[in-house]
């Protein structure tokens, strides 16, 4: 049983230095058998793994992740979250996530900082004007919280835009989704994986899956770096290195991995209150609460898992950033990193059964896994429990790339996911 | 970012290229004739390996030929660049 977290709990362990807070979850050997593995402990597999246990009481289960938890994209990504999507199939998706992240840190008793700033997205064109437009009434008629603003509105709601029309790209107007905002990316890693522990599930680092053994049409277990596991269910939720999985399955899958990169600067005052994104100049800028503006530019048009990207990329974002904020202009930056982002040909994620029995695949997240963290996590554990997908993830079946019905939110949700 | 040998330029630096992904996908003879699960193996399914890959490159900003290449996606390295219609130099 784990020690609730609250201010009573945080005075007790002032009076011994901070020292001897419980581990919020162990380290054990692997198991001979599990009824479950997930591979890969980024935020998407430990939620997955935690909603397993919580909603469809299978406790019998492991994480089991090659680094350490939420080292991969869960802490390379800038944090955004919103919901605000085009199709129905998407909106769908997304907005369950939103409503799970507006009390998950009151369930997982664990502050996930999420904080509902809003979230902006610029027209620059005629074009993304009516763009915006169409997706901000696409919104409202699912229910999503969705406005447009002129000009004038996008300048009040964040004044240190340059509004002025003698821009190379100027801003015509924008949308806004206030229930959208950010969260602590690696707090929502420890916090599932607080939640998954207490529930019995074994969390395994450093242990990389090196082959999935299969008999005939189902998975029977896994080869990993500390021995083999038997099973008769496999979720997959390993973003960029899917594709490596599947090959070991013998499974083909339509992704292609892709460094997309980001950036943080020195820590200053407080200078943006919201979070700022656009699709024509592709840059996205927010603040965490050290300080730091957080950046996030595009992806490299080539495959790579090198974590690193190129130079150009950052280039041309900040080229973005300085023509829309010159008050930017003299801040310097500190660091800059890469993530693998496993690309969809049609942008949206694959939540599904495969063609091998016991083997299920959550993946194809492309640029924008994060802020479906909690709704994926919760889908994949229905699809794994049931071998059904719940109604919210049937559209992001695997078989959509055979029958064509795509969910193309490829520009059609604001590019800059 | 990394510099790459165009075999018709010499060396220039990648941002003057485009990828084009995968190389070696052979466009079906007759269209038509392919099932479902075959037409979306041929335009959407890819090795998309972590290792030493195949894939095309255009020298976009340059002579915009396109050209062949062999490189470790692990690590970004070129192992090879080679001509369209040439034979890969290494297995």
């Amino acid at each position: 049983m784990k020690n609730k977290y609250s201010i009573i709990s945080l005075i007790k362990n002032s009076f011994s230095y901070h020292e001897n807070w419980q581990k919020a979850w162990g380290n054990p050997e692997p198991k001979k058998e599990y009824d479950i593995i997930i591979v890969g402990g980024g935020g998407h597999g430990l939620a997955t793994a935690y909603y397993l246990a919580k909603k469809h009481d299978i406790k019998n289960i492991a994480v089991i992740e090659k680094g350490w938890i939420g080292g991969g994209n869960t802490g390379r990504n800038t944090t955004i979250i919103r919901s605000n999507y085009l199709w129905d199939a998407s909106a769908g998706l997304y907005d369950h996530a939103l409503k799970i992240w507006e009390k998950l840190s009151q369930e997982l008793n664990y502050n996930v900082m999420f904080s509902q700033r809003g979230v902006m997205n610029l027209a620059h064109n005629l074009q993304d004007v009516r763009d915006l437009k169409r997706r901000t009434h696409a919104n409202r008629l699912n229910g999503i919280d969705a406005v447009y603003l002129n000009t004038e509105q996008v300048k009040k709601f964040c004044p240190i835009i340059n509004t002025s029309p003698d821009i190379r790209y100027p801003v015509l107007g924008g949308t806004l989704q206030r229930r959208a905002g950010t969260a602590r990316h690696d707090a929502v890693a420890w916090g599932y994986a607080r939640g998954a522990d207490e529930m019995g599930v074994d969390i395994i680092q450093n242990c990389e899956v090196k082959g999935i053994k299969r008999s005939g049409d189902s998975v029977e277990g896994v080869e990993t770096t500390k021995g083999f596991i038997k099973t008769k269910k496999i979720g997959v939720v390993a973003a960029g290195h899917s594709s490596v999985i599947a090959n070991m399955a013998g499974l083909r899958l339509p992704l292609e991995s892709k460094p997309l990169q980001a950036l943080v600067s020195e820590p200053v005052k407080p200078i943006i209150d919201t979070v700022v994104m656009s699709n024509a100049v592709h840059a996205y800028v927010s603040q965490s609460d050290k300080g730091e503006l957080v950046i996030g530019a595009g992806t490299d048009d080539y495959v790579s898992y090198s974590q690193k990207g190129s130079h150009e990329i950052v280039e041309g974002t900040l080229n973005a950033i300085l023509e829309l904020y010159p008050i930017f202009s003299r801040m310097r930056m500190l660091r800059q990193w890469g993530g693998i982002v496993d690309i969809c040909p049609d942008a949206s994620p694959i939540i599904s059964k495969t063609p091998i029995k016991g083997l299920y695949f959550n993946c194809g997240w492309g640029t924008g896994g994060f802020k479906a963290t909690p709704g994926s996590g919760d889908l994949f554990a229905h699809t794994i429990a049931n071998d059904e997908p719940h109604k919210l993830n049937a559209a992001f079946n695997l078989n959509r790339f055979v029958s064509g019905d795509l969910v193309d939110e490829h520009g059609a949700a604001a590019v800059a996911h | 970012m990394f510099v790459i040998n165009c075999p018709y330029c010499g060396e220039r630096e990648q941002s003057e290229f485009k990828a084009g992904g995968e190389a070696h996908i052979v466009r079906p003879k007759q269209p038509t004739e392919l099932s479902d699960d075959q037409w979306a193996e041929y335009l959407f399914m890819r090795k998309n390996i972590k290792g030493i890959q195949f894939e095309r490159w255009v020298h976009t900003h340059g002579c915009r030929k396109w050209f062949n290449m062999v490189r470790d996606t692990s690590n970004d390295e070129i192992k090879a660049i080679y001509k369209m219609g040439e034979k890969p130099p290494v297995k």
